[in-house]
């Protein structure tokens, strides 16, 4: 068995051409993952620039409304480009130039990723290329503009789908095309070895800080973790530092779209079965000859027809629970935390709210939910207005 | 000794791959007969695959017509069937792993023996991930053909000599398609090979005139040639046959005697 196992998933299932690439990416990593200089450099600008550590808020409102347990929200979404994938690509485009690399590509799904590693490049002077499906260029026309504005190129992607799985496609194709200067900062914990484990890596610092947060704030560890799961690093993020503490239940909370019993869905663990897809062996919607599925979701961000490999390992070790979430609880979420509470948080992210608005009633008073509010919904708004029938565009 | 071997037997090889079901499987059985007709020494045939990460946009296309035109695994193992009651062209196919991975290996492998088939190229099976293929293939006699790239380095000898069937040497960065030149410095790369491998090594990605053909031969075993032939179908469709001949038979004459 290969390297970056988790069970039976990850692996490194690329084309020969990247094998040297990844293993120099693996080597270059776990030099600088201990370098002084590299983590000092690194801690500055998720403090300085991103606006660590994230805010552990309680929502009190929520907490009465919902009568059940007490809510808090781990405000990813109070970073600097509006969501936690500033934590990776801040690492990971710092990698990259301690590499020496001189140009940085990517993948997006809703374009958070892409607007992260744009931001990443412009601050640390690379050049930036970023694959984006068609399709979600003109869901999210305004992240686009934002990625031109930051200096970078946006290559919409008319192949299959024309969604997140084929802008990972195009990146792993390009990366094939131009390895010597480039790094492909992979926005989610997925592919192949080492990035499930990079990515994961920045990311728990979502963790690392709640964990402390809630002993600050409760003196005791929250009864649930709760996040939303595309690729899976926000939820990766938010369920790291606390896998060790077994009374904590994690739940991933799965795209459903327009139900997990019909075509329209993005819920991988619910509907998707094992295979093995953009470098990993995971769980996959996909047909009985290992096509991978057209998926669906209103979240651009989590209409990915895969999941980490560690998560789907958490899924069968059943440390981690995953539910599916349709649309429609989605928007209600997403409509009731900004009443409620006065944030607009992002679709994706308005998922795991959901799912706490099922739970929360259900618990007692002595416990504690943490909500992963991944990222804010700015750039959701004209989508859910159409979605509730207004005719609204950006 | 495999039955890949006999492709090398008889001076540089031609190796034709055409993706099944592109634009349906009938006319794939058509061009894998014309392809034979006119002097190619092994055939490998694409079972489309939904995304395939290593080719570019016209294998790409091929892969979309076929599946859009309903072909699935279990037509192209079908036609391969069919042709072996046809040709004993050595044989091998080309496809992604999950495709064989959610086929099941077992069943996959044991299908090919049964067929005849004598290989399987899988691109996104890199030498780490081998083994759990290779060893279910190993059983039924198919071999695993593995790839070099030009970004292999000091890989070269530790996959050449794991190697089975023959070598696969990609001459280009980047995803398979006709390129106007190729930079790599290939012959080093054989060189490298041979020191520890026996095995025939062929080129492929990127090559698609006679003269190409006839350069790389030149220092190689053989050319591998695919998004050539797969624009031939592209553009002619169920007409393709008879063109495929001529363009195959131009390209093995360009290395024939070499």
């Amino acid at each position: 068995m290969s390297k970056g196992r988790y069970g039976i998933h990850g692996g490194q299932y690329v084309p020969e051409t990247l094998m040297n690439e990844i293993i120099n990416l693996e080597k270059a990593y776990e030099f600088y993952k201990n370098d002084p200089e590299f983590n000092a450099e690194l801690d500055t600008l998720l403090r300085e620039y991103a606006g660590r550590p994230s805010l552990l808020y309680y929502a009190e409102k929520m907490t009465r409304d919902l009568g059940g347990a007490k809510i808090y929200f781990k405000r990813e979404d109070l970073n600097h480009t509006g969501s936690h994938k500033i934590n990776n690509v801040l690492g990971q485009v710092l990698l990259a130039k301690k590499m020496g690399k001189t140009r940085v590509i990517a993948e997006t799904g809703a374009g958070q990723h892409g607007v992260a590693t744009a931001t990443a490049a412009a601050l640390l002077d690379m050049e930036c290329e970023i694959f984006m499906g068609k399709e979600d260029t003109v869901r999210q026309a305004l992240n686009v503009y934002r990625m031109e504005l930051l200096g970078a190129t946006v290559h919409p992607v008319t192949t299959g789908t024309m969604t997140l799985k084929d802008a990972v496609n195009e990146a792993m194709r390009e990366w094939t095309n131009r390895v010597d200067d480039t790094l492909y900062v992979l926005g989610s914990v997925m592919g192949p070895h080492p990035f499930p484990m990079i990515v994961r890596d920045f990311q728990s610092v979502i963790s690392k800080e709640a964990r402390q947060q809630i002993l600050e704030k409760e003196g005791r560890l929250p009864t649930a973790v709760v996040a939303c799961v595309g690729g899976g690093s926000n939820s990766m993020g938010a369920f790291y530092n606390f896998i060790d503490d077994k009374n904590v239940r994690l739940i991933g909370c799965e795209a459903a779209g327009k139900g997990v019993d019909t075509a329209f869905t993005a819920a991988t663990m619910a509907t998707g079965t094992l295979g093995v897809f953009h470098g990993m062996k995971s769980y996959f919607c996909q047909n009985e000859y290992g096509q991978i599925a057209p998926v669906y979701s209103i979240s651009a961000g989590l209409d990915y027809p895969g999941v980490g490999p560690e998560h789907a390992n958490l899924h069968d070790t059943g440390r981690a629970e995953y539910v599916p979430i349709t649309d429609d609880e989605a928007v209600d979420a997403f409509e009731y935390i900004a009443r409620t509470e006065g944030i607009i948080c992002a679709i994706e992210s308005a998922h795991a709210v959901a799912h706490v608005m099922k739970i929360a009633p259900t618990m007692s008073k002595d416990d504690i939910i943490i909500c992963c509010l991944s990222g804010r919904g700015d750039k959701d708004v004209a989508a859910i207005a159409r979605y509730r029938g207004v005719d609204l565009h950006e | 000794m495999s039955n890949i071997a006999r492709a090398f037997d008889h001076g540089k090889a031609f190796i034709a791959f055409i993706t099944g079901g592109d634009p349906d499987i009938e006319t794939t059985r058509k061009c894998i007969l014309e392809m034979v007709r006119a002097g190619a020494d092994l055939i490998e045939i694409g079972i489309p695959f939904s995304d395939p990460i290593a080719e570019g946009p016209v294998i790409q296309e091929a892969d979309l017509r076929a599946l859009t035109g309903g072909a699935t695994t279990d037509d192209v193992l079908g036609v391969a069937a069919d042709l072996r009651a046809e040709t004993d062209v050595p044989m091998v196919f080309m496809t992604y792993l999950n495709v064989v991975f959610k086929y099941g290996y077992e069943k996959f492998f044991s299908k090919c023996r049964e067929i005849g088939m004598d290989g399987v190229i899988i691109p996104d099976l890199p030498y780490e991930e081998k083994r759990e293929a290779s060893e279910v293939a190993s059983k039924y006699g198919v071999d695993v053909i593995s790839l070099i790239a030009p970004t292999s380095e000091e890989r070269i000898k530790t996959i050449a000599a794991d190697a089975e069937g023959f070598i696969y040497v990609v001459s280009s960065l980047g995803v398979t398609g006709v390129r106007s030149e190729i930079k790599t410095d290939l012959e080093s790369i054989l060189r490298e090979i041979r020191k520890v491998s026996d095995l025939p090594a062929a080129v492929g990605f990127g090559i698609s005139t006679p003269e190409q053909a006839a350069k790389i031969a030149s220092y190689s075993d053989g050319v591998i040639v695919g998004s050539a032939i797969v624009k031939i179908v592209a553009k002619y469709g169920k007409d393709a046959p008879s063109h495929v001949y001529d363009y195959v038979k131009s390209m093995k004459d360009a290395i024939r005697g070499l």
